[in-house]
C-alpha cells in the first residue's frame, strides 16, 4: 500500500497520471487495430496455416510492445529530465533527494510499461482463439472470425472507457470507435479485393 | 531540556505537491502536529509559503527532511517558540 501511495504521489507531482491514461488508450487502440488488420488479412487470404498466423501475430505483438516501451521511455525520460532541470533552476537548488528527482527516474519507466503492456495484453486477448485452436480446443466458429469479433469488442470497450473519462454517453463513444474499426476493415477489404 | 512548540518557516516549494498535500505531509510527522500554510507569492514554477507548525514537541530536522523530500527549500526560520524545563538538563 505504501509503494502504491508513493507511486500515486510521483504521478501526481509530475501530473502524469493523465499522460499514462492517454498512452493506455492510444497504444491500446494502435495494438488492437494492428491485430484487427493482421487477422483480417489472414482471414481474407484463406490459405494461411494457423501456425503461421500465430507466429506472425506474436511477432507483431512483440514489436508493438517493444515499440511502445522504447518510444515512451525515451520521450518521457527526456521530458521529465527537462522539467526537473527547469524546476531546479526556479528553486535555485538541486532536488536530488526529492520526490521530483525520484519521479524523473520512475515515471518514464511506469509510462513505458503502460505503453508497452497495453497493446501486448490486448493483442494476446485477440489471439486467444488462435491459441485455443493451436492447443486443440474446439471452437464454435473459425478462430480468425472469433479473433476479429474479439478485436471489435475490445475496440468498442476502449470507446466506452473514453466515453466514461470524457463524461459523455458511453454507448455513443463506443459506437464511434467501433465505426473507426469498421472503416479500417472496409479499407482492408477493398484493398484486398 | 527544551522543547520546540512553534515554528514559523519561510519555504519555497514547487506547485506540486499542492499546499494541502505539503501541509499534510508535515502534519503526519507526529501526533498533534498542527500545520498552517499560507501561500504568499506564486511564480511560474514555485510558491513562496509561510508554514506555521505547532505541537507539544516539534522535530525540526524531520520537518526539514520532509520539506526537502517534497521538493521544497527552507529559506529561513522566521519565528520559534521553545519551552524550557529543568526536570532534565542537557
Amino acid at each position: 500500500m505504501k509503494i502504491l501511495a508513493h507511486l500515486r504521489l510521483l504521478l501526481q507531482i509530475t501530473r502524469t497520471h493523465d499522460i499514462a491514461r492517454r498512452y493506455f488508450v492510444t497504444n491500446g487502440f494502435d495494438g488492437t487495430l494492428t491485430m484487427l488488420g493482421l487477422t483480417l488479412g489472414f482471414r481474407l487470404s484463406n490459405e494461411v496455416p494457423m501456425e503461421v498466423a500465430l507466429s506472425a501475430s506474436l511477432g507483431a505483438t512483440i514489436a508493438l510492445g517493444m515499440s511502445g516501451l522504447s518510444s515512451a521511455y525515451i520521450s518521457e525520460a527526456a521530458e521529465r529530465k527537462k522539467e526537473l532541470r527547469e524546476l531546479e533552476e526556479a528553486m535555485l537548488s538541486t532536488l536530488d533527494d526529492s520526490a521530483h528527482a525520484r519521479a524523473a527516474q520512475l515515471v518514464p519507466i511506469l509510462i513505458a510499461l503502460v505503453n508497452s503492456l497495453t497493446p501486448v495484453l490486448l493483442a494476446l486477448i485477440i489471439m486467444l482463439p488462435m491459441w485455443a485452436t493451436h492447443w486443440g480446443v474446439a471452437l464454435p466458429a473459425s478462430p480468425l472470425d472469433l479473433a476479429i469479433i474479439l478485436a471489435f469488442v475490445l475496440i468498442f470497450l476502449m470507446g466506452v472507457f473514453l466515453g466514461r473519462i470524457g463524461g459523455g454517453f458511453w454507448l455513443w463513444s463506443g459506437l464511434k470507435t467501433l465505426a473507426i474499426a469498421a472503416i479500417t476493415s472496409l479499407l482492408i477489404l477493398i484493398l484486398e479485393i | 531540556m527544551s522543547t520546540v512548540r512553534r515554528l514559523v518557516l519561510d519555504v519555497l516549494k514547487p506547485h506540486q505537491p499542492n499546499a494541502l498535500e505539503f501541509a499534510q505531509a508535515i502534519a503526519r510527522l507526529g501526533d498533534g502536529y498542527r500545520v498552517r500554510l499560507n501561500v504568499e507569492e506564486v511564480d511560474e514554477k514555485t510558491e513562496s509559503t509561510i508554514i506555521v507548525i505547532e505541537s507539544n514537541s516539534l522535530d525540526l530536522s524531520k520537518i526539514e527532511e520532509t520539506i526537502q523530500s517534497m521538493g521544497g527549500s527552507l529559506h529561513s526560520i522566521d519565528e520559534v517558540e521553545v519551552w524550557g524545563s529543568t526536570s532534565n538538563t542537557l
